[in-house]
């Protein structure tokens, strides 16, 4: 047995007579940085629904390690070291960046209603790791000082990105699932997160998962990748070779040429 | 004038909170014991801290509740069933004594410290809170609200007809039958409808004289207190991890729960607590009111309570504490005593107390069209209010159904 951080058995997901994920096989290495690529539609992002717990495969199941956990809620799955960023930037937009980092350590947390009335030593002491923690994070993403106490509406996009990577770093996750990171950048910023995803990997000692549509950075940093095509999974290998493959060319033109 | 006003805020919040506490202690002396401005001020400081209950339900987890009257009965309730003669034939007519002094200790019937009904509505209430916030966790907004409503409905309805629920046999062979709890004898019921349970045995504390309904100001001293304490534990979680994980789940419940925050638990928790609070004034309420009766507990308790909430401003705590203030006096003192000749005087045929909750209905409509954030807005509510930085959600909401998230 491999000893995978997290892996998808034979998952499919049928939303009423849709199959947006079609029994696929899917897992992720310790320490690399794989990618899930596919036209749009493809299921890319139900699959990491089905991951993070949002959304109950219909058949299959989900693995943490040797940990089943096909029926975990998602702030449970949050809590066995799974953190993730949506396609969609969903940031909590009234909370400033620092706020919304120091959610992602909530997990990591304990005050309760009585901890949090009556503050204990304990609890102020782990507001207050929280809170460094949360600058820290927002520092390690490269957020301008200024920033960290601006409501994250305030925010432009590309720091919203970074504030979403912190705020899923803050959870101290072994699992980080990236939707579609470099989704409305800039070439150079699209290379520039590139480098970053690999920067944290190796200082965090992570597992990365990433949906791309960008080639580029496909190709750059990704060890390994998966391609999804109506649900399916149609080609899995070095990136280099998934290229190559007809299928994956012809999911691709097929959908441009339609 | 203007220049004075900016003096103001400039000030130390910290300072104005003080300048107000030290009012608050020092009101009542410029008012006679017994009067009626006393009366009127006590009430609002009930209502001050029913609304701040409301307010961690409605304001900070922002969860609709439209049945919060159902913890002032359990805590009214509360009050009633041990601290009166209600059921005089306890421990055999022998009555129960607890920590009483004065005329209670030798009545028959239940008779509770009050410091304990405080303990015992508590936990009633927190218990209602969970069960009413149950069946809630997998709706959203309106559907909260009607499943709330229901719920505050049924408490009521069953204060209406607990006169003809005679729990006395079952109890006595069930609960009553273990030791050191008392049996109620077999004409026990659990309410007494709209006659009311009266009366209720008045405060009674270590180390101060007896409570009389003469002297209204020692009843005020207690209700400042819980007001103060209900206040604490406001700005408290305001200001907490859980503070923080509720304004998460209102803002966005998927991202929140990815990010580790257990909807269940954390909403709750804010029903737990808001109900708790409720139950505290409850209890309180019963005791100062003397009498504990199905007519107090309708629907438009429920709404006079979330009016109150929202013309100071949804989680705002010192908003919620002027909005209490100003619609009780307006419902103890304008309506009544300012306003009612009126329609009398334009020549129609009817009071304003008659139409009371009109009026509340019609300064709430008021509040929406010229100030929906309310009068004192909590910052990030204002922004809600006002679509700020909630552009993008609608795109958002297509990467998870929500309906899919548990
Ligand atoms: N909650 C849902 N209910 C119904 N259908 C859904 C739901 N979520 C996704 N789908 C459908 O499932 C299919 C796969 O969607 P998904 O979002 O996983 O695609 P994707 O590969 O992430 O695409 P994109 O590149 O556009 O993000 C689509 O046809 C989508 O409409
Ligand atoms: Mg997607």
């Amino acid at each position: 047995m491999s000893d995978a951080p997290i892996r998808a058995e034979k998952v499919t997901k049928v939303f009423g007579g849709l199959t947006a994920v079609d029994g696929v096989d899917l897992e992720l290495r310790r320490g690399e940085v794989a990618a899930v690529i596919g036209p749009n539609g493809a299921g890319k992002t139900t699959l990491f629904n089905m991951l993070t717990g949002l959304y109950r495969p219909t058949s299959g199941r989900i693995r943490l390690g040797e940990r089943d956990i096909t029926r975990a809620r998602p702030d449970q799955i949050t809590a066995l070291g799974v953190a993730r960023t949506f396609q969609n930037i969903r940031l909590f937009p009234t909370m400033t960046a620092r706020q919304n980092v120091m959610i992602g350590r909530h997990s990591r947390m304990k005050a309760g209603v009585f901890g949090s009335i009556f503050r204990p030593p304990w609890v102020n002491r782990e507001e207050r790791e929280a809170e460094e923690r949360a600058g820290e994070e927002l520092k390690f993403v490269g957020l301008k000082a200024d920033l960290l106490d601006r409501t994250t509406a305030s925010l432009s996009y590309g720091d919203q990105r970074r504030v979403e990577i912190a705020r899923a770093l803050a959870s101290d996750p072994h699992v980080l699932l990236l939707d579609e990171p470099t989704a409305g950048m800039d070439p150079r910023e699209s290379a520039e997160l590139a480098g970053f995803v690999l920067k944290v990997r190796d200082e965090r000692k992570l597992s990365i998962l990433l949906i791309e549509h960008d080639m580029k950075v496909v190709m750059g940093i990704s060890d390994r990748v998966t391609v999804l095509d109506h649900g399916e999974l149609i080609a899995e290998g070095d990136p280099a070779a998934v290229r190559q493959d007809p299928k994956v060319i012809e999911a691709y033109l097929g959908r441009s040429a339609a | 004038m203007s220049a004075a006003l900016g003096k103001i805020k400039g000030f130390d919040q910290r300072f104005l909170v003080i300048a107000a506490i030290l009012f608050a202690i020092l009101l009542p002396f410029f008012f006679d014991r017994g009067s009626s401005f006393m009366d009127d001020a006590v009430l609002a400081l009930a209502y001050v801290v029913m609304a701040l209950g409301l307010n961690v339900i409605v304001g900070f987890a922002g969860l609709l509740d439209l049945g919060y009257v159902a913890f002032f009965a359990i805590g009214a309730y509360t009050m009633g069933w041990l601290g009166s003669t209600f059921y005089s034939q306890a421990n055999g007519g022998e009555g129960v004594h607890l920590l009483v002094t004065g005329a209670a200790a030798n009545l028959p019937g239940i008779h509770v410290n009050f410091l304990l009904v405080l303990v015992g509505a508590i936990i009633l209430t927190t218990i209602a809170g969970v069960i009413i916030g149950l069946p809630t966790l997998r709706l959203r907004g309106d559907y909260i609200a009607i499943v709330t409503l229901a719920f505050g409905e049924i408490i009521g309805q069953v204060a209406a007809n607990g006169d003809q629920v005679r729990i006395g046999g079952i109890w006595d062979k069930t609960l009553g039958a273990l030791p050191l709890i008392p049996d109620l004898g077999s004409e026990a019921t659990l309410t007494r409808g709209k006659l009311g349970i009266s009366p209720v045995d008045k405060i009674d504390l270590p180390f101060v004289d007896p409570f009389t309904s003469l002297d209204i100001r020692s009843w005020y001293f207690v209700a400042l207190g819980l007001v103060l304490i209900v206040l604490f534990v406001n700005v408290r979680l305001r200001d907490s991890r859980l503070g923080r994980a509720w304004v998460a789940l209102r803002e966005d419940e998927v991202a929140a729960i990815s990010m580790g925050i257990p909807t269940v638990k954390t909403k709750l928790m804010a029903y737990g607590t808001g109900a708790a609070l409720g139950g505290m004034s409850g209890a309180f309420l019963g005791s100062y009111l003397n009498t504990v009766n199905a007519s107090q507990f309708e629907f438009i308790f429920s709404i006079f309570i979330l009016a109150m909430v929202i013309l100071g401003g949804l989680g705002s705590v010192w908003g919620v504490v002027i909005g209490a203030i100003l619609l009780s006096f307006v419902n103890s003192w304008l309506i009544p005593d300012v306003l009612n000749g009126l329609p009398g005087q334009l020549g129609l045929d009817f009071d304003l107390t008659q139409v009371s909750f009109a009026i509340f209905g019609f300064i709430l409509v008021i509040v929406m069209i010229l100030r929906p954030e309310g009068l004192i807005p909590e910052r990030s509510r204002k922004q809600e209010m006002h679509g700020i930085g909630t552009g993008d959600r609608a795109g958002a909401g297509s990467d998870v159904e929500l309906g899919e998230a548990r």
